[in-house]
């Protein structure tokens, strides 16, 4: 009696309840589908997080003010101002700065002509920002130093406001209110794709001396971004920031500024995402679970209602081990080809976004899911099979 | 040479007043080559006579030698082996394997015996070719009549060419014409000299043996040849 015998009589055995058998491989395949599936959509959202940042630009570093109550005395006036900016621009104490740009955002509605539209960033900033944030301009053409010296109302706007303000009208030179205040469009940016929950394209840029004189006034800025000269020199470009900075603001407790790389960012993101995905991951493995708890109970009701087979089986001289093969490549047979259809049904599933999400498939994870589903009919399978094997042949025959 | 010797065996159920005794120290010896059959009143026995002879179940006492070899002291690999070799088995009920063909239902015992697919299927069909089931070879046991199926069964007993047949009332389901048919094919069993016991409590199945062996509430009453 081989192996290749053995395994003829399990798939006869699996045939024999087509309905029984196709439930339990569609919990097995479900359980092992939803484990995959899972695994991918949250390594597809990590993937899609670590793009979003990449095209932020993996040479910039953004200083925020961490202003928190304790951590200010009334003598020390610690927020970012603009004659920071000037300081951190010193070749000689931060060599390894390529430019540095202060940000002011404010939120405002724009009027063009009757039509009214909320723009929910407005940056105030230099022209750098532009090259830092990996912004084009496809029309016109961006604001100028000389803009932002002059204080002029110049405007660059996103593809978003642009279609949402003008229509078809050719925004260009056209001018628009924000808070009371005509601005004049000079450009328009080109499309960023959109990764993330904000629209990258809902989006207007303005000399700060503008912005900070028609909408935000002259407090202090929200951030600087600061760009250093290329990827090898962002640690020391952090380093060079945060010493001037230590300088410039007399810190002498806790630094009431965060300077972050987008490495830095990449690497939180990134441990969001991972713990994100074990968290889905764990939810499948129940349902693996599940499934494999259901094929327990089929290979006990089988060899329930078998016990005269196994008997009759036994009598006509079949050894305890060829019953327990017997069975065991039963329940194995059930979740390999419940796993294998489950691995089928992902990959299918993983060609559509889900929930704005594109899955990717993390091979490691198929090997695994299939691996334990295999596991888990042999585990479960076998308290089943050694209980038909164990039966004596006398008992099993006068089984009704 | 004695095929089966059976000494003082005891066979008991259940403990204590509950106890039923269904053997009560019985000692028979069979040779090679008889035709044996067993007859008693339901609760005489022969059923447990009949397991315990055919390895299916234990003596609570008492030695059992099949073939000289005391069976008692085999593991149940080596049981496997002896019921798969030296016995064939008919029971009352057919006992045929069901949603399987009557050739796989034949097959069985070869395939536990790891024999060959082509040699399986040629020494099966023969065996149907004995019993006159040739034509229905593929046909499945709900697709035969009771006797076609006990004849399948009896295919199944001999396919191995066991020294020893058991057969359990093996026309206790059958019509008249259907137990001559499956009685023909153990009469020619025995001419070509296998030992063949048959339980039975109809007068005219046990005429076709030649020794009679009567069974009251485990012990044996008569044994006439």
């Amino acid at each position: 009696m081989n192996l290749f015998e053995t395994v003829r009589f399990a798939l006869r055995g699996v045939t024999a309840n087509k309905l029984r058998s196709g439930l339990t491989v569609l919990g097995m395949l479900i359980g092992v589908a939803a484990v995959i599936l899972l695994v991918a959509v949250g390594n597809g959202s990590a993937k899609a997080v670590q793009a979003r940042i990449a095209r932020l630009g993996t040479t910039t570093l953004t200083v925020s003010s961490a202003n928190r109550q304790g951590a200010t005395t009334a003598t020390q006036n610690t927020a970012l101002t603009l004659d920071l900016i000037d300081a951190l621009r010193d070749k000689d104490t931060a060599p390894d700065v390529k430019s540095v740009s202060p940000v002011v955002t404010s939120s405002q509605a724009a009027t063009f002509q009757g039509t009214s539209h909320t723009i929910p960033q407005i940056v105030g900033t230099f022209p750098s920002y532009l090259g830092a944030q990996n912004y084009t301009v496809v029309r016109g053409s961006a604001f100028t130093d000389r803009d932002v010296t002059d204080g002029r109302k110049v405007l660059v706007v996103g593809q978003t406001v642009a279609e949402d303000l003008f229509g078809d009208v050719d925004p260009l030179n056209q001018q628009v209110t924000v808070n009371g205040t005509l601005f004049t469009v000079v450009g328009v940016l080109s499309t960023k794709d959109s990764t993330g929950f904000t629209d990258p394209n809902d989006v207007a840029l303005a000399p700060i001396s503008a912005v900070q004189q028609s909408l935000t006034g002259y407090g202090a800025l929200n951030q600087i971004l600061v760009e250093a000269t290329s990827t090898a020199a962002v640690p020391d470009a952090q380093a060079e920031v945060t010493a001037i900075l230590t300088q410039r603001l007399h810190v002498t407790g806790t630094a009431p500024f965060r300077v972050q790389s987008a490495a830095q960012l990449l690497s939180t993101a990134q441990d969001t995402a991972q713990t994100f995905t074990v968290l889905l991951g764990a939810v499948a493995a129940i349902s693996l679970l599940v499934g494999g708890i259901g094929i327990t109970n089929i290979m006990l009701v089988t060899v329930t209602e078998r016990t005269r087979e196994i008997g009759i089986r036994k009598a006509l001289g079949a050894p305890k081990r060829t019953v327990l093969t017997q069975f065991l490549v039963e329940a194995t047979v059930l979740s390999l080809i419940g796993g294998l259809l489950g691995v089928l049904a992902a990959l299918i599933g993983a060609q559509f976004t889900i929930v704005g999400i594109k899955p990717a498939i993390v091979p490691s994870s198929i090997v695994l899911a299939l691996g334990v589903s295999v596991a888990i009919g042999l585990f479960f399978g076998s308290y089943p099979a050694s209980r038909a094997a164990a039966l004596r042949p006398i008992e099993a025959l006068r089984y009704e | 040479m004695n095929v089966l010797d059976v000494q003082g065996v005891v066979k008991t159920y259940g403990e204590g007043d509950t106890a039923v005794h269904a053997l009560r120290g019985m000692s028979l010896t069979v040779q090679r080559g008889e035709y044996l059959a067993i007859m008693g009143a339901s609760g005489s026995g022969k059923s447990t006579l009949m397991n315990i002879l055919g390895c299916l179940d234990v003596p609570t006492s008492g030695r059992y030698l099949l073939d000289g070899v005391d069976v008692s002291r085999l593991a149940d690999r080596q049981l496997a082996l002896v019921r798969n070799r030296r016995i064939g088995f008919v029971f009352q009920a057919f006992n045929l394997i069901p949603r399987t063909s009557a050739q796989a239902n034949v097959e069985l015992p070869l395939a536990y015996a790891g024999l060959k697919a082509g040699e399986r299927r040629r020494r099966a069909a023969a065996a149907l070719a004995m019993v006159g089931l040739a034509d229905r070879a593929k046909h499945e046991p709900n697709q035969l009549s009771g006797g076609q199926q006990q004849r399948v069964a009896v295919a199944r007993a001999l396919v191995t060419a066991p020294a020893l047949v058991l057969a359990d009332e093996p026309t206790g389901n059958l019509d008249t014409q259907s137990s001559a048919d499956v009685l023909a094919v153990l009469d020619r069993l025995n001419r070509t000299g296998r030992t063949i016991v048959l339980i039975t409590h109809e007068a005219d199945v046990a005429a076709h043996a030649r020794r009679l062996i009567r069974l009251v509430d485990g012990e044996i009453v008569e044994d006439v040849r």
